[in-house]
């Protein structure tokens, strides 16, 4: 059987290149699909430590499907906001929003 | 796992009744029966029934009991909190409903009550999962509450930024539970995860390193240092009333999930460094926030700057971990919420009339309108800690609680931050008091349900900074849940 150790360090290169794309890319679903690629490792993480740990318990499958229903509602209000900001800046890449400032 | 019965429901009768109240204002808002601001009257009527009704029925033993599979807790500590979100959004609607293309949207009334939805559940979550869904429930109908104005450019940028900002924050959050998760052996309950973690195979440094990436998601929605730079942007770009949500009711809510998860999962001395790493982070938001809250001409900043001060304050009770530590982090909360709407709702009177939330349109406020700035005057003497006001008396309390528990040195930076935010707050009131006001000063309208609301704040800003003994008594109720 594959290690737990190998699941888990897909999943952490994963965040990695997830974060990666949100501090990197300019171009707002851009970052958002980095997100994804971030919610994305999580699930992989806790899918591996319930199918090792306490494969006969359910807490990790409940946590499993709220964190993929959870990032679905985010990425729905995060396209939504992006087309209200598109609409007022005529883009959505985040150099261009910058009018709070201190 | 027992099967639904009446405990269970009484448990969650708040929580039902928000819902329900939801729907009846979906329904009134899509007849069209009911139109414009009696949507917001509505939801005021329905949320002091809710607290009405709870309170005669649903109030919990002081040490309750874990409820629906041991996911959330019914006691004395999530109960004060989740009637203080009730209150403290219905404060926030008496700010709305005069607000064009604000107040009379049914959706804006919805969403505020399915955050206030979601921040119930934040103060009663008893394990991880509970913990992530509530927190995201309440924060991702404000990113909707911060754009709420699609036609402003600065209104859509602040939800824009707090949704990019947030959901990174959450991301690294949900990495962190992830890895709590796993190294306590598949335990989600706090108390059965603290049990977990003691006997973990994993390295020491790497369950703190987890749990300092899950305190970074409690950092932002607190606007903790170094989490703290989303909020001066976002409270300026926002809605005024949303901007006092945020800095209120939101805040509160991070701290009542904070409380539980650093004194139920993580007692102290259950892991090095752990306690220290608090006190530094109260230490370094309380200076940051009360010194960049000096150069702004802004008020909406102002409030900002000066609300990651106070969460600073608020941390110090948090790290204390004692019971004079919580009830001191709860009467702190409670005096802040109630102060902090009353500041945020003379801000939004002054964007009403003036169409501007800079500093300077305060000039020769107390010629104009004299009742209003009596009413700055509390908030903003209350806000930097002057007696006979609340303010000064909650310091005194999460002061006290650092001393006791040996963090003395984390008091005197406190002491000298508070010195220091006497300043600007004097300030803002030296403008108001002394100067004269411009010759074309637009006259100040102050909405009818708005004086109501300001008058009761200030009331109870002055009431509860000279008798303070019932107040207290809750926080120690609420305190006496964690250490009986």
């Amino acid at each position: 059987m594959i290690p737990l150790s190998w699941y888990l360090i897909v999943a952490a290169l994963l965040f990695g290149i997830g974060v990666y794309g949100v501090l990197a890319r300019k171009n707002a679903v851009a970052i958002l699909i980095g997100l994804e690629l971030m919610f994305n490792a999580v699930l992989v993480n806790v899918l591996a430590f319930w199918r090792y740990l306490q494969p006969t318990g359910t807490a990790g499958l409940v946590f499993a499907v709220i964190i993929f229903a959870v990032a679905a509602a985010e990425v729905a209000v995060g396209l939504a906001l992006f087309i209200a900001v598109y609409r007022r800046f005529g883009s959505s890449d985040v150099d261009d929003i910058n009018l709070l400032k201190w | 796992m027992s099967a639904l019965n009446s405990a269970m429901l009484l448990a969650l009768l708040p929580e039902l009744m928000v819902l329900a109240l939801m729907g009846l204002v979906l329904i009134a808002d899509l007849s069209g029966r009911v139109k414009g601001r009696n949507l917001g009257w509505l939801t005021i009527v329905g949320l002091v029934v809710v607290v009405l009704v709870s309170v005669s029925t649903a109030m919990p033993d002081a040490t309750g009991a874990a409820v629906w599979g041991g996911t959330l807790k019914h006691d004395a500590l999530s109960f004060v909190f989740r009637m203080l979100f009730l209150i403290a959004a219905a404060l926030t609607v008496f700010f709305v409903l005069d607000v064009p293309a604000l107040g009379d949207r049914g959706a804006f009334y919805l969403l505020l009550l399915a955050s206030v939805l979601g921040m119930m559940l934040m103060a009663m979550a008893n394990d991880l999962i509970m913990l992530f869904l509530a927190m995201e429930t309440a924060t991702i109908p404000l990113y909707v509450l911060a754009g709420f104005f699609t036609g402003r450019r600065d209104s859509v940028e602040a939800g824009f930024k707090y949704l990019l900002f947030g959901a990174l924050a959450s991301g690294f959050m949900l990495y962190g539970l992830s890895l709590l998760y796993g190294f306590s052996g598949g335990e989600v309950e706090f108390a059965a995860l603290a049990q977990g973690l003691s006997k973990t195979q994993a390295p020491t440094w790497a369950v703190l390193a987890a749990l300092m990436i899950v305190i970074a998601g409690f950092a932002f929605k607190v606007a903790a240092v170094p989490f703290h730079f989303w909020a001066p942007d976002v409270y300026q770009g926002a809605p005024t009333p949303v901007a006092a949500f945020l800095s209120t009711a939101s805040k509160a809510a991070g701290f009542a999930l904070l409380v539980r998860v650093a004194l139920v999962a993580f007692p102290s001395g259950s892991l090095p460094w752990w306690g220290a790493a608090l006190a530094a982070m109260a230490a370094a938001t309380m200076t940051l926030g009360n010194i960049l809250a000096l150069t702004q001409t802004d008020l909406k900043r102002l409030l900002a700057y000066s609300s990651i001060g106070h969460a600073g304050y608020i941390l110090m009770g948090v790290v204390a971990a004692t019971k004079l530590g919580l009830t001191a982090v709860v009467f702190y909360l409670l005096v802040y919420m109630l102060t902090n709407l009353a500041a945020f709702g003379i801000v939004a009177v002054l964007e009403r009339s003036t169409g501007s939330t800079s500093a300077a349109n305060l000039a020769g406020l107390y010629k104009r309108s004299p009742w209003l700035t009596l009413a700055t005057l509390a908030a903003f003497l209350s806000l930097a800690g002057v007696p006979p006001f609340a303010g000064f008396v909650a310091k005194v309390w999460v002061f006290m609680a650092a001393v006791e528990a040996n963090l003395a040195w984390l008091a005197v930076i406190a002491v000298l931050n508070s010195i220091v935010g006497i300043y600007y707050y004097l300030v803002v009131l030296k403008v108001a008091y002394e100067y004269d006001p411009p010759e074309d000063a637009p006259p100040i309208v102050v909405s009818r349900p708005v004086v109501w609301a300001l008058a009761a704040l200030a009331v109870f800003i002055v009431i509860a900074g000279v008798a303070f003994g019932p107040w207290f008594g809750w926080g120690k109720w609420a305190a006496a849940a964690l250490f009986p």
